[in-house]
């Protein structure tokens, strides 16, 4: 049983050690993002069709939820993001991870949770050796909500 | 006590400035379409227990129907201040036009306290003037006489000026019934628009038609441009649109987020956020040089800014603390102040225009609330009994504050009282409505 000394600890650890654990929602990387400063994104071949069906052949999720005020990735968001992140490092294509977020609160704040929460799936990938340049994160906050009665479904990251 | 005020020329009393740009939003509505019937519609749900009693005797007018009805305006604003009851006319002895026709004891036996009548000309030239006077009952006195004058597409334009002199002279504060509102509009999430109406949801206009999502739309302190957020690049990007022209400027491309843009007090710079340093934080963009200056420099979410009153200051939330909570950043030292402590949910501030409330989205029993802190004591006030309320707007006389909820699933505006006496709501009928901003003065 961790201390709370030794949670936060943890928290303010690198982004590995944060995604890992089960600490605070925040999984910002101190260190300035270097995905972000980037013009184009569109370096390899455009091989999305293949890779689609790739994925529908594994029958993969693109769409992970989240808890209630959480970025942190559930244990079968990761799992699927491990078989997602070998398919993009074997055949590399432009991704666009869309961040979302339940209706509760406020929507400019929620536009960032939505951002956090895009940016955990894509930092997974970043570990999983997927380049980073080929991951794009966009935020639509409650913009785009799933559905208006269930907010379990709103806590999302869709990647397409 | 007399004095003419004209919308379309020179007063003898009122502000120049004034006067000049009151005619040329006016023609911006003659040239923009607008439906003829309110979209937005207005429901009274709570009125402040004593409220003024005012007979509004139906204005004299000898011409062919107006094309407008001034009296159902102005008992309809001042009715939606919740302040004032009107009397009904079913209930009314006479209906005077002028001090001749008014005999005191019938008013008072009836409870008003004042009356306003009116009587409208046209001159040869197709103006309209309206004479109106207010009598106060219980001092059986006449304490009001002045003259409106405008075109046929001013008359509601006219009766909200009624409006705000009756309202001002009663309650010593200056009306808000002449202001008007931007909000979006949503049809799932297919549609977007930007939609422009009176503050009595009356005219309403779009701005803004868009696939994509538009939102957190700000009037410039000039009441001729606003500002907003649209998703139509692909990706969130800030842009100012000039209301009278349509003219739209792109003002950011950033990745990540851009958002929250909020006006200057002198309408020079916005605060906005942006996210390209790695994570959300505030900067300030220089309209003139078009210079960005970061505000804020932590890893945590910092977003929703507003500028303080002296223009010295930005207010924000921040979830540096754990929580969403409210901060205040002195721009020139960069100091900051955390300003909430109650509440694990503190979001979205606004000033009111006297700077002596800071009114939030504020969370108790995990609902969301508007509520109004004391910036001298601290001491917060719920506002609000909906659930789900966000975007919080005050009126230009820090009387009123108008936010979007939800009624039975459908998103609507609703407007509350800063003592929370007063409520309304305004529903659409047709999309969900949400993000209203409430103008300047104009």
């Amino acid at each position: 049983m961790f201390t709370k000394a030794l949670k936060q600890s943890m928290g303010l650890a690198v982004v590995m050690a944060a995604l890992a654990g089960c600490s605070s929602t925040s999984t910002t990387d101190p260190v300035t993002s270097t995905t972000d400063s980037s013009a184009a994104t569109s370096s390899a071949a455009d091989t999305s069709s293949v890779n689609s069906s790739t994925d529908m052949a594994q029958n993969l999720d693109t769409v992970f939820y989240f808890d209630f005020d959480q970025s942190v990735l559930k244990p079968e968001a990761r799992a699927a993001l491990v078989a997602h992140a070998a398919n993009l490092k074997a055949s590399p294509r432009s991704v666009r991870l869309e961040g979302h977020a339940d209706e509760r609160g406020t929507r400019e704040y929620n536009m960032a949770l939505g951002e956090r929460r895009a940016k955990a799936v894509r930092d997974f990938l970043v570990l999983q050796g997927v380049n980073s340049s080929n991951l794009e994160t966009i935020s639509y906050g409650e913009e785009r909500l799933e559905s208006s009665s269930d907010h379990s479904l709103n806590r999302r990251v869709e990647m397409k | 006590m007399g004095a003419t005020r004209s919308f379309m020329g020179i007063s003898s009393r009122a502000n120049a400035r004034l006067l000049t740009l009151v005619p040329k939003l006016i023609c911006v509505l003659l040239f923009l379409s607008s439906s003829a019937r309110a979209e937005l519609t207005i429901e009274i749900t709570q009125g402040v227990d004593n409220p003024t009693t005012i007979a509004v005797s139906p204005i004299a007018w000898s011409g062919a129907p107006l094309p407008e009805n001034l009296n159902a305006i102005i008992e309809a604003d001042l009715q939606r201040s919740g302040q004032f009851r009107s009397i009904p006319k079913a209930d009314m002895l006479s209906f005077p036009k002028s001090e001749a026709d008014v005999f005191y004891r019938d008013w008072r036996m009836l409870g008003t306290e004042f009356l306003l009548t009116g009587q409208m000309e046209q001159t040869l030239d197709g103006a309209y003037q309206l004479t109106f006077e207010l009598y106060d009952i219980v001092s059986q006195a006449k304490i009001l006489r002045e003259r409106v004058d405008g075109s046929a597409s001013q008359l509601r334009d006219m009766a909200h000026f009624v409006s705000d002199t009756v309202y001002e002279l009663i309650t010593g504060i200056r009306g808000a019934f002449s202001t008007k509102i931007i909000y979006v509009e949503a049809f799932g999430s297919e549609r977007f628009k930007l939609m422009l109406a009176d503050a009595d949801g009356a005219r309403e206009k779009t701005l803004l038609t868009s696939k994509h999502p538009i939102m957190s739309p700000a009037w410039s302190p000039d009441g001729k441009s606003v500002a907003y957020v649209s998703f139509e690049t692909g990706r969130p990007a800030i842009f100012r649109q000039e209301i009278s022209t349509g003219q739209r400027q792109q003002l950011t491309n950033f990745k990540g987020l851009n958002g929250a843009p909020s006006w200057s007090p002198d309408g020079s710079k916005l605060a906005l956020v942006l996210s390209k340093d790695g994570n959300p934080e505030i900067y300030v963009l220089d309209l003139a040089t078009r210079q960005f200056t970061r505000i804020t420099r932590h890893y945590a979410i910092d977003t929703e800014p507003n500028w303080t009153l002296d223009g010295k200051g930005v207010i924000f939330t921040s979830d540096r603390g754990g929580k969403p909570q409210i901060y205040q950043v002195t721009l020139a030292s960069g100091r900051i102040e955390r300003l909430t402590f109650e509440g694990d949910y503190n979001a979205r501030p606004r000033l009111s225009p006297d700077g002596k409330s800071l009114v939030m989205v504020h969370r108790v029993n995990g609902i969301f609330h508007i509520a109004a802190q004391d910036i001298d004591t601290g001491m917060i006030r719920v506002l609000t009994e909906t659930h789900l309320d966000e975007s919080p707007s005050i009126a230009p006389n820090g009387a009123m504050l108008m936010y979007a909820t939800k009624h039975r699933g459908k998103g609507i505006l609703a407007a509350v009282s800063l003592d929370a006496g007063v409520k309304f709501r305004l529903p659409s009928q047709r999309g969900d409505v949400r993000e209203p901003s409430w103008s300047p003065y104009f």
